[in-house]
């Protein structure tokens, strides 16, 4: 099962896909894997991205110039497979351009292409009925947000629907790095384990080392994503090189400690 | 998530409170301006020569338009849950004026979201924001309009969501904003249909309205939804052109798709990206409508129908010369069906054409475009 952490904690990389091209996307997912992330979330552009911070918005907005969709990050998830067998991927997408596409036929697509899992961000658990269903037939792993917010009758709901891994967020508001991450986090992820068993895996604002190590502490696994994405931005030219770095060092003072 | 429940559940006393719904009907009457009259618009209904015309005045309200409905019913809401931060996104300007009012009237901090494309064309609203004491925060992502503002608003939301009021505008976005938006507009049809009574006894053929997210129009039909022999036909924005980009007519090129929050007919591409629009009118400059017209237009129950920018220009200088009524350019969309629809009409035939708003924001704009100079 490539959704597991295999050392403590583990790391979860996002990218927005096709940012600035997909051959490129591609090139750093591979460089990711190679210098220790377990998970690859492979984010899909979308024209509407409410729920992504600055960062994540300018990728997004540079993919979608040259027309990057979903069909294609399908194609590009089969491509990864290839080269990496062990490593988790999610499809992090909003709900539309899976609608678009149709969700029996998404899920198909994504099962044949390799795929572990699916986070519709914009996807509420209240409503995702018949969404699990058809996850459940093509035996991907639905991954859902739980934020500091929810209480706890939803953190359940939430924990129950879940497969894989829960995506606890470490704060309320958008994606993007921030200096400081939340106490929230730590509590949430204890409420969280006592409505689940599954690993947990806290993302949102980590964006360096000492973050990286200090989230590790309480979570089993580590969501970098603006931090990556904005590597991606910063490296014209030698995006996977420049990530590969980044994603060594995120472990750095984790390993230090050990 | 949460904020949506505390709001659902506060809603729901509210509606059954008598208290809260007495110190609404109150703020309407001595401070908004209810009820607004039904005018007997003569001189179009001669020129026209078809059915009688009347115009639901929503522009005579304070602000200026019926968005105000909305936002003293979600006012008091606010006060009742304890919150002092409100924020609001806008189009046309016309719902983030009156935001910015009813927080100087209760007394919240105000943040309204705009496109800047949207501040370009209504910078007077711009400034009548700020001098209420609303900080406009422009909004430089997409097409910078209505829906940008919204993505941003959605995102100061859910950042601040335990201090702060998502004062939505329209009948969009998560439940209950939908229910509850339109219930603080029920009102325009409730008058409309007491005061049509009144004055003709009997019930219109039909009611016109124009529709962004759709807030008027659904204030207007409401009450008339029932009455199966009224006809109710929403306008939407066609734009300069029928391809996807040129207009907003979300039933003419649009399909079933998400958009912030809501299922609904969608204007985007084969992939699911959310296409850009144009009207010349901010306020129906939005890709996607309230779930409920969806609903209404799929029963059969309502029809839509598009008029271009060029139709409501002229439409506009029509009113204006032949009723003293300058309307906002979006009412001026409902107006231009009820030119094309009035004559093919019998004599004997009412109708009823919601003005939502006057057109003094739109000055700029139709001296521009209507060069009378």
């Amino acid at each position: 099962m490539p959704l597991s952490f295999y050392k403590k904690p583990g790391m979860v990389v996002y990218v927005t896909c096709g940012d600035p091209d997909l051959a490129t996307t591609r090139a750093v997912v591979l460089a990711a894997i190679e210098a220790g992330a377990d998970v690859i979330e492979l984010g899909v552009p979308f024209s509407d991205p409410v729920a992504d911070g600055p960062v994540i918005q300018r990728a997004s907005e540079r993919a979608l110039k040259h027309g990057t969709c979903l069909a294609q990050v399908l194609t590009l998830a089969a491509e990864v497979r290839q080269q990496a067998q062990s490593t988790g991927l999610v499809v992090f997408s909003y709900l539309n351009p899976i609608l678009r596409m149709g969700m029996e036929k998404f899920c198909m697509v994504a099962r044949h292409a390799g795929v572990d899992g699916v986070l519709v961000i914009d996807l509420p658990v209240e409503e995702a009925g018949e969404y699990l269903r058809t996850m459940q037939v093509h035996d991907l792993a639905p991954v859902f947000l739980a934020a500091p917010t929810s209480p706890d009758e939803r953190l359940k709901r939430i924990a129950e629907a879940s497969r894989g891994f829960v995506y606890a967020v470490s704060r309320t508001g958008v994606t993007g790095a921030r200096q400081q991450v939340a106490a929230d986090a730590k509590k949430l992820v204890r409420r969280l384990r006592r409505v689940t068993k599954l690993p947990i895996a806290v993302g949102f604002g980590i964006s360096n080392a000492e973050q990286f190590a200090e989230v590790g502490k309480f979570a089993d696994a580590v969501v970098v994503g603006s931090a990556i994405v904005e590597t991606i931005e910063r490296n014209r030219g030698r995006e996977a090189e420049a990530v590969g770095e980044f994603v060594g060092n995120l472990t750095a003072v984790s390993l230090a400690r050990v | 998530m949460a904020a949506l429940e505390e709001l659902d559940r506060e809603y729901g006393k509210a509606k059954r409170d008598p208290k809260f719904q007495r110190r609404l009907e109150e703020l309407l009457r001595t401070y908004a301006g209810r009820p607004t009259p039904l005018s007997f618009a003569r001189r179009l209904t001669q020129k026209l020569g078809g059915a009688k015309i009347y115009l639901k005045r929503e522009d005579l309200l304070h602000t200026g338009a019926h968005k105000i409905n909305n936002c003293l019913g979600q006012g008091l809401l606010v006060e009742r849950m304890g919150k002092r931060r409100v924020i609001a996104e806008t189009g046309a300007g016309q719902h983030g004026v009156a935001t910015a009012t009813v927080c100087a009237l209760l007394g919240f901090e105000c943040v309204v979201y705009m496109g800047t494309e949207d501040m370009r064309r209504q910078e007077l609203n711009v400034f009548r924001m700020r001098l209420l004491g609303a900080e406009v925060r422009g909004v430089e992502s997409g097409s910078r309009t209505l829906k940008d503002a919204i993505n941003e608003a959605m995102r100061d939301w859910v950042t601040n969501v335990r201090t702060t009021h998502y004062l939505l505008g329209s009948v969009l976005g998560a439940h209950p904003y939908p229910t509850m938006v339109r219930d603080f507009h029920r009102v325009i049809g409730r008058e409309a249909r007491a005061q049509i009574l009144k004055a003709e006894g009997k019930l219109p053929a039909a009611v016109i309205a124009c529709v962004g997210g759709g807030s008027n129009a659904i204030g207007i039909f409401y009450e008339f939804i029932k009455d199966k022999k009224v006809r109710l036909i929403g306008v939407e924005a066609g734009g300069r052109g029928e391809g996807l980009g040129e207009h907003a007519a979300r039933f003419r090129g649009g399909s079933p798709g998400v958009l912030q929050g809501t299922y609904s007919y969608v204007l985007q591409d084969s992939a699911g990206q959310i296409a850009n629009t144009h009207s010349v009118s901010a306020g129906l400059d939005y890709p996607s409508i309230g779930p409920e017209h969806a609903a209404l237009r799929d029963a059969g129950r309502a029809e839509y129908v598009p008029a271009s920018d060029a139709e409501a220009l002229e439409a506009t200088t029509l009113l204006a010369r032949t009723e003293g009524i300058i309307p906002a350019l979006e009412s001026a969309h409902a107006v231009a069906e009820v030119v094309k629809r009035a004559p093919r009409m019998k004599k004997s035939d009412v109708v009823i054409v919601n003005i939502s708003g006057r057109g003094d924001k739109d000055i700029g704009i139709m001296r521009e475009s209507l060069k009378l100079e």
